[in-house]
This record gives C-alpha cells, structure tokens and sequence, in this order.
C-alpha cells in the first residue's frame, strides 16, 4: 500500500475536539499512507501548525478555546502557515457554513458524517491542487 | 252852431189814438230796426217833416248805424253812419249829454236844412240811439218828445247792450285789470260783457292767437258757459258758487277755480253774472294730498291695528310668559301665560290671590332691581313663582328688555319669563349622563387598559413562541450535530472494518457490519430529512438563485443513485425535451427535489423502467422535470396524503417500504419555496409520474 522512500509522506493535522472522530480520522490517514500529528483546540492546533508546518490540516470548524474560523483565519494571516491547505470539517449542515468557512480562508469543505476512505479522497485532491506549491 | 231846444208849450190836444196805434205797433215788434221803421214812418206821418231818421249805437263799435230813415238819399244815410268822434262830433256831444239839440245851417248833420237831434235811451242810462228831424226851429214838437220818451227806453231794450261802452270807464276797468283772479260780467248763457285781463286770458283768443290757445280758450268757454247754465237751472237767486276746471291757455295746464257767481241787473232790467274765478288749483291738490294723507293715515291705522291684533295673537302663542311694563312698572299688557301667573280673576279663590299677590311683589320687586340697576339695557333673574292654580313651585328665569324710544328715552319693559323646570330637569338629566358617561369612560379605560396589558402579553407570548421556534430550531440543529457526531464515528469506523483496516473479516464479521453501515446510513438520511423539515419551517433555509443548465443537473442525479441503480433491475432513462434552457433557481433545491422523486421511483419500482424527463412549456415559461416509472402506483385515495408530513401509503408497523415519510413532503416545501408545485398522475398497479414544475427564471421571495 505505501511507496516509502520515494515520496516523503505528506503530514496532515487533524484537529476536532472529539477523540472518536479525530483517531479515526488520524488511524485511517496513517493506514492510507500519510503522517499524521493531532490537536484537540484551536490553540492546540496553531501551536502545532507553527511547530510542525504539515502540508495539510483537517480542521473541524466547532472547538473549544478558539474556533476552527478564527484559527483558520490566524493561519492564513501568518506567513509561516498561509500556504498550507485547510479542509473543513462541520457537523453543522447549515447552508452558509461552507461559505463563511472559505471566507475565513479555508480551501475545502467537508460535511460530517463524512466516511474516512471519501475524507482521504478530498485530502489527495487537495493536496493535489497545491502539490507544485509546496514549500517544503 | 247847435243851440239847446226848448220844450214849446203844446199848442194842440195830442192826436191821441195815433200815438195808441204807434204803441201798439211797437209793443208788437221786438226788433230795432223794424221799430224804428214804424217811429219814423209815423212821426213823418204825423210832423210832415223833410227827413226823419232814427240811428243807434252800435254796441261794441259805438258807431252809429241808421236804422230807418225818410227823406234822405243813401248817401246822406251814409254820411250820418260815420263815426261819432270823426265826422258828426255834434252828434257825439248829444249822445253824451243826453239832451235834444238843434242844429242850425249851416253847420248840420242833414245837408242845407235844421235839424233837431234827440237822443234816444233810458232813463237816467247811456244813449243808445238818435231821432234826427229836419226843422226849421229848435222847437220840439211834442210828438217827436212822446216818440223819444216811450220809444227810447224801448230801443235801448232791443239793441243789444255795449259791453265796452260800460259806465264807471277805463279807471273801473284798470282797477278790473289789477285784480288777479279772473273776474267778468256775463249773461245769463256766460256770454261775456266785461272780462278783466286775468278773465281774457283764460276765455278770450286774439286775433292773432295760436290754434292751440284758440281751442283751449273756446273750450274754457264751453265749461264755463255750463257751469253758468247749471247755476240758472238750480239755485234761484244769491251768490252762487261751483268749481270749474279749466285749462291754462298758456302753459296748458289744468287750473281748478271756484266761480264765485252774484246776479246783477242791468239799469234795462236785464240779469246779468258778476263771476269772480278763484284759482284753487294748489288749494285742490292741498285738498287731494290731504285726502290721500287721510286715507293713508287711515290704512296705517289699520295695519297698527292689525299688527297689534297680530301680535297679541302672537304673545298669546309664545308659551312663556311675556309682560310689558310701563316705565314706572305697571303693566300695560300680557299675553295668556302670564295672565295665568299674575293677573287676578273676580272667580280666582284666596289662596289663588294669596299666590297671584306673591308673583306680583316677586315681579315688582325684580322689575325694582332692574330700574335700580340703570343703565342696563337688559336684565336677567331667577324668579321662583307659585302656581296660582296648584301652588307648585315654578322656578322661572325673567329676561327684561327696555324698550327705548326713538330719542332714547325708556318707553317700556318687556319681560319675558321662561319656565326652567325643564331646564333644570334636564340639567339633572345631564348630570346624570355625565356621570354615567364618566363611569362608563372609566370602565372604558379599565377594558382598554385590560387589552393593552393583554396585547402586551400576547406580543410577549409571541416573542417567547418565537423564541421558543427559534429554541426549537436551534435545538433541533444541535441535537442533529450531537446525532451526527457519534453517527459519523459509527459509520466511519464500520467503513474502516468493511475495508479491512483492523485485519481481514470472516463472511459472518463482513455481512453483520454491512448491516450496521445500512441502518447508519438509513439513521442519517432519516435525520437529515427531519432537520431540512426543521430548517424550511424556521425559515433558515433560503434561496440561493443561479443561472444552471438542466442536463448536467440530471446527469448528476442520476449520478447519485448509481449504487443503487446498479443494485436493481431497473432501466434508468433521462430525456430532455426540444429546447429546454438554462434556469434561474436554486440549483441545489432543484437538485434535492429531482433526487428525492427519483429516489421514491427506485424504491417502489420492482421492474420495468425510470424515465427522467425535462421540458420547458414556453406558454408559461415554465419548466418540468418528471420521474415516471413502472413501479406499484398510488391509488387515487392517498395521492393528495402522500404529500403530507410522516405519511406514506403504508404507515403500518410491518410496512415493506423503509423510509421516513418526509421525502414527498419536503419535496412539496421546497417547490413551493421556487414558485413552483409537485404534481402527481398515478394508476394504481401500473406506474406514477412525479412532476415537478417551476418557473424558468424564480423570483426572490
């Protein structure tokens, strides 16, 4: 299933503040072939983005501390993380959600339930879009 | 040269019976001329004289005419008919002094011989005539001194009388003429003798005189003449006296005299009229002026009367009592209300008086307080008088009025009483709805009140239903997120197993998990319905309009379903009718609303065929998207009740089709949201056809 050595695998963030859903999200990365670093808040997950500038980070939008809107917008308002992806995650299938999430920065949008194998699939497809431009 | 003629002593006895005859003759004739025929011829007879001539004044003129003659030629006759004062001044003397003369040759009237001229008249009055004899002497004969004696009085009564030759002469006649009322002799017919100059005007034309002056004075004439004929014809003798219209010649205006008439008689026994005319004309328009004022005067009395009738009559219809007073107080009059409160009747019982004395004072004393008050021109009071009749109070308001002559002086008082029982009934009355009104205003407020506190909390109940559907929604938003948490993890770890992440599943492991994948999904779909019901009903699912093509929709629908399509037996179609454009709408709604039919046609068709078909009906601009299928069909019944929220056809326990119930009616609220419908033709057995219509190009809410 992996190809190591030849492409350093890409480290996606996943953050939520429900364990469930973020280790199984974060098991499924890691069985799908990617490094996988988690935070539970929004502060966790800016503290982690600027430790270990991953090259994507799965952002679920409702989270205690700081919101997954205002710690998406103080990534892409940082030099160090603005190119780095964000897809967002919600639960909330709120029309307009999708909407203010891009308008905080984010680069995708995924609406919980969302099964791991089609969370994968827009991760690759992401990452896809911004390969040429990853800095790392 | 003329000597005066002696009367000769009679010399024979008169010839007596001659002179009989000759009276006789001349009692018989009564015309001048024809009587002095008779003396002339008789004196010829008698005296044998060369000429006898007999001449007369003529009235008016004076000249004398020759009235009979003997013994002269024409042209002697002639030559006596010249005017006195011109040609025979002897004669003239004789006519004036009125005595017989002689005249001796040659100076004589009769050519070449004597002449004896004796005057002819009455006694003691103007000459009217002359005998003339040839004689040798002034001697008379005694016949021609008979003749002149008897025939001259009867001559002068013949000849008509000379109105100008008028004793008393020009003086009398001036002082006539100074007078300046018309005064004239007439005779008996108005035939005028003497008129003075006032009395000429009016009845006299000159020669020279208009036509029109000629008929006014003729007509004068003809008025007077019978007023004067009336006067013979009535009253017999004395002054008379009658008022005679006539015009004025001059100005022709109409003049009103009064003929004042005397009779006078004549020295020659005629009667005659001394009329003096009064002018009364102004007198007689004093007179009618006067009679107009007087029957003017008359009628005014009569309309005062009238009025006065009137307006007692109308006093007596007021029902309030009316008096006037005289300026110290006493009544002058009353009308039949006020006679009832204060006048006194001969029948009227003691305690009747007792009460009438009391209004009296009570009305005197008022009347008192108004004279004392001055200058007020009017006065008002409250009086309480006493029925006379029942002795019931009766409080009465008194409203005074002076009446003011023309100079301002006070002339009377009228009082005009009105009763005000009914006022102050009706004052009570008033009070009473007053307070009625007051408490009903108050009860007014207090419903008013109550239903502003009752609005108030009604509008506090409806925030609070409108906090509560917003709880609601917001309740029903989180639990959906708390349902799709743990669901997620469910279904995402169930997935991972499936994908054999935690090691390979026995067939057993494999199907068990795939059922809970089903009934997690089955979960999901249920709670999403029932959030989108959640989210239409609050209003927090708006329209999101944009231009889209309808191929790629359904393409994309079909899309969707291809699991499960590919899991059945069933031919899937889309159709897209001539010349569908692209919509304006809400893409995603379209979108749900296609999917959800599509879905139902699936799950109730068991084989044959799904046909999704687009048109566009340009009549209505509409567009329609239908899902036909082959499937079990819906019987008439429950076509409107599928619509509506949690039914399906089937709603029992042990129903064979899964679902919510809510697909069919979400789908109804969104096409509505698009100003559009959801349509159905089903036969039962056969097959349906969902359609959905909606408007080319929606319009935002």
């Amino acid at each position: 299933m992996t190809n190591p050595r030849e492409t350093p695998k890409p480290l996606v963030l996943v953050v939520d503040d429900y364990q469930d859903a973020r280790e199984m999200y974060a098991e499924y990365l890691e069985y799908s072939g990617f490094h996988v670093a988690e935070a539970k808040n929004g502060q966790e997950a800016l503290d982690k983005a600027f430790e270990l500038r991953p090259d994507i980070i799965l952002m679920d939008l409702s989270l205690p501390v700081i919101d997954g809107w205002e710690a998406t917008r103080r990534l892409k308002n940082d030099d160090r993380t603005r190119t780095i992806p964000v897809v967002a995650l919600t639960g909330h299938a709120m029309t307009g959600q999708s909407d203010e999430a891009k308008g905080a920065g984010c680069d995708a949008f995924v609406t919980k339930p969302c099964l791991p194998d089609a969370l994968v699939e827009e991760v690759r497809r992401v990452l896809a879009l911004h390969g040429g431009a990853q800095s790392r | 040269m003329a000597s005066p003629v002696a009367l000769s002593p009679p010399t024979s006895t008169p010839d007596v019976e001659a002179r009989l005859a000759l009276a006789e003759q001349l009692l018989a004739c009564d015309e001048p001329r024809q009587c002095a025929e008779r003396v002339v011829a008789w004196l010829a007879r008698q005296g044998q004289p060369e000429v006898v001539a007999c001449l007369a004044r003529e009235p008016g003129t004076g000249r004398l005419v020759c009235l009979a003659a003997r013994g002269l030629s024409d042209a002697g006759r002639a030559a006596l008919e010249l005017p006195p004062d011109a040609a025979t001044p002897p004669l003239a003397e004789v006519l004036q002094q009125a005595a017989p003369r002689f005249f001796a040759p040659p100076r004589t009237p009769l050519p070449g011989m004597g002449c004896l001229a004796v005057p002819l008249g009455r006694e003691g009055a103007s000459v009217v005539g002359l005998l003339l004899l040839s004689a040798p002497s002034a001697a008379l004969p005694p016949d021609v001194a008979w003749v002149s004696t008897h025939f001259g009085p009867r001559l002068a009564a013949l000849l008509p009388a000379a109105p100008r030759d008028w004793a008393g002469g020009e003086l009398l006649r001036r002082t006539l003429d100074t007078v300046a009322d018309p005064v004239l002799l007439t005779d008996l017919e108005g035939h005028p003798r003497i008129v003075n100059a006032r009395a000429e005007v009016l009845l006299v034309a000159g020669p020279d005189a208009s036509e029109g002056r000629r008929r006014a004075t003729e007509l004068n004439q003809q008025v007077f003449s019978a007023a004067l004929a009336s006067f013979a014809s009535g009253v017999a003798s004395g002054v008379r006296r009658r008022e005679v219209p006539l015009v004025d010649p001059v100005e022709g205006i109409d003049l009103l005299f009064e003929v004042v008439s005397t009779p006078v008689v004549e020295p020659d026994g005629r009667e005659l009229l001394v009329s003096v005319l009064r002018n009364v004309t102004d007198l007689g328009r004093a007179t009618q002026a006067l009679g107009e004022s007087y029957r003017r005067l008359r009628a005014t009395e009569r309309e005062a009367r009238s009025e006065r009738h009137r307006l007692d009559r109308v006093l007596d219809s007021v029902p309030d009592p009316i008096i006037l007073s005289d300026p110290s107080g006493g009544m002058v009059m009353m009308n039949g209300p006020a006679e009832k409160l204060f006048a006194t009747h001969p029948d009227s019982g003691e305690a009747a008086l007792r009460r009438l004395r009391s209004n009296n004072a009570a009305f005197s004393s008022f009347l008192a307080n108004m004279l004392d008050a001055g200058g007020q021109p009017r006065w008002r009071g409250q009086l309480s008088l006493v029925d006379p009749a029942t002795g019931a109070t009766l409080p009465m308001e008194a409203v005074a009025s002076k009446v003011l002559g023309d100079s301002g002086e006070l002339t009377g008082i009228v009082t005009l009483f009105h009763d005000r029982s009914e006022a102050l009934e009706k004052a009570r009355l008033l009070e009473r709805v007053k307070e009625g009104s007051i408490h009903l205003e108050a009860r007014v407020q207090a419903a008013t009140a109550e239903l502003a506190e009752q609005n108030e909390m009604l509008r506090r109940q409806a925030i609070q239903v409108e906090q509560a559907s917003a709880a609601k929604s917001q309740f029903l938003a989180n639990m959906s997120h708390e349902f799709r948490t743990p669901l997620n993890a469910i279904l995402g770890y169930t997935n991972m197993l499936l994908q054999g992440v935690s090691g390979e599943l026995t067939p057993a492991q494999k199907r068990n998990l795939t059922r809970i994948d089903s009934n997690g999904r089955h979960l999901l779909e249920v709670i999403n319905e029932i959030l989108d019901i959640t989210r239409i009903e609050a209003g927090r699912m708006p329209l999101n309009l944009s231009d889209f093509g309808l191929p790629e929709l359904l393409q994309e629908v079909v899309a969707e379903v291809d699991p499960i399509i590919a899991r059945s037996k069933l031919l899937v179609t889309t159709q897209l009718g001539p010349r569908v454009p692209a919509v304006y709408s809400d893409r995603q709604k379209v979108k749900q609303i296609v999917l959800n039919l599509l879905s139902n046609a699936l799950k109730f068709t068991h084989e044959g065929t799904v046909e999704v078909r687009a048109e566009y009906v340009a009549a209505t601009s509409t567009v329609t998207i239908s899902v036909t299928d082959t499937g079990i069909g819906i019987a008439p019944a429950h076509q409107e009740k599928i619509f509506e929220d949690f039914q399906q056809v089937d709603s029992s326990p042990t129903r064979a089709y899964g679902g919510t119930g809510l697909g069919l009616s979400i789908c109804r609220r969104l096409a509505t949201m698009l100003g559009g419908r959801v349509t159905l033709q089903s036969i039962q057995g056969e097959g349906s056809t969902f359609t959905l219509h909606f408007p080319r190009r929606a319009r935002r809410a």
